[in-house]
């Protein structure tokens, strides 16, 4: 039985890394008049679906997804959700 | 010697590297498109500047997975000589043939300038016809091109004497201890975000670059 879920990856800078971005949205929130804005971190938000037999199978692809490309171990950490969009028996 | 410069979809200082080798240091150069596997021929492959993949996700990242890639970390391997220039430095980064990631400029801007640099370390191959400590200037073009590494990655490769190039004026881009410059363990492998192959010929104002592809061929000259 294959299981089609959607996965929600969320790719963030590491807290020790500089995000010149982040600096420059929240100078900008500051010019505003939003004094009590503070750390503002700009990351990545990637969707994408994968077909498994099984939830942890889907789950230990997304971990070497994530890892060997959607983010830089070096200066990312990255999370992902996975939600079940479509279940198929094989049988129709 | 035999030169290869890699193309990706959307390489545009590839022409640039091989103008420099093939005419005007008259070396057989060859064009390596990025699903090329074999290179076996080659004796330095260039991994040239310009938008690999449209840069997208991290610039570098979908570029080391493409087929070539693997030949380049075989070749490296054997000892044999790589450079990447700008966006070929980000790609020998996330391929792990070189320590550290480039990221966004620590003003967010792209720059496009000639800057002085300082020669840190002549003993790689490609630094050969430096002398430690001078002063050169190279153009940089980059929006991407901040050095950075965690301290105890920092450390080793200062340790080592992986440093090739430091910004000698003021950090263009926020680079950590002013990298412009590095190279792997054995100095086989260097990557570098200055331009060498943009001042090769007298013609556009500066030759510092030549000298970079002149003193590898003297040192292989010397060797056979």
């Amino acid at each position: 039985m294959q299981t089609k879920y959607l996965a929600k990856i969320f790719v963030t800078l590491r807290p020790s890394v500089l995000d010149p971005a982040g600096v420059a949205v929240q100078s900008g929130l500051q010019q505003m008049g939003y004094d009590h804005v503070e750390n503002v971190r700009i990351g990545k938000y990637i969707e994408l679906t994968i077909t498994s037999t099984e939830e942890s199978k889907a789950r230990q692809d997304m971990d070497r997804i994530c890892d060997q490309m959607l983010a830089n171990p070096v200066i990312e950490n990255y999370r992902f959700e996975l939600i079940e969009v479509e279940t198929q028996t094989g049988v129709f | 010697m035999k030169f290869g410069v890699v193309v990706f979809p959307g390489s545009n200082c590839d022409r640039d590297v091989a103008y420099v080798t093939r005419d005007l240091l008259g070396q057989p150069t060859r064009m390596v498109w990025h699903q090329d596997t074999d290179i076996d021929d080659l004796d330095a492959i260039v991994i040239p500047g310009g938008f690999s993949y449209g840069d997208y996700l991290r610039c570098g990242a979908i570029a080391r997975f493409s087929p070539v890639m693997q030949q380049v970390v075989a070749h490296a391997q054997k000892g044999k000589l790589v450079l990447g220039i700008c966006n070929g430095f980000q790609v020998l980064t996330e391929a792990g043939l070189l320590p550290g990631i480039l990221t966004r400029n620590r003003d967010l801007h792209f720059i496009c300038d000639r800057v002085p640099l300082t020669v840190e370390n002549q003993s790689s191959p490609w630094m050969q016809s430096y002398t430690r400590g001078e002063m050169i200037t190279l153009p940089i073009a980059h929006g991407e091109g901040r050095f950075y590494a965690d301290q105890r990655t920092l450390a080793e490769i200062e340790g080592n004497g992986q440093v090739v190039l430091r910004y000698a004026g003021e950090n263009p881009n926020g680079s950590l201890n002013n990298i412009a410059g590095i190279s792997n363990r054995q100095g086989n492998v260097v990557g570098m975000m200055p331009h060498p192959e943009r001042a090769s010929d007298p013609m556009l104002g500066g030759d510092d670059g030549l000298r970079l592809f002149q003193g590898l061929l003297e040192k292989v000259a010397a060797l056979t």
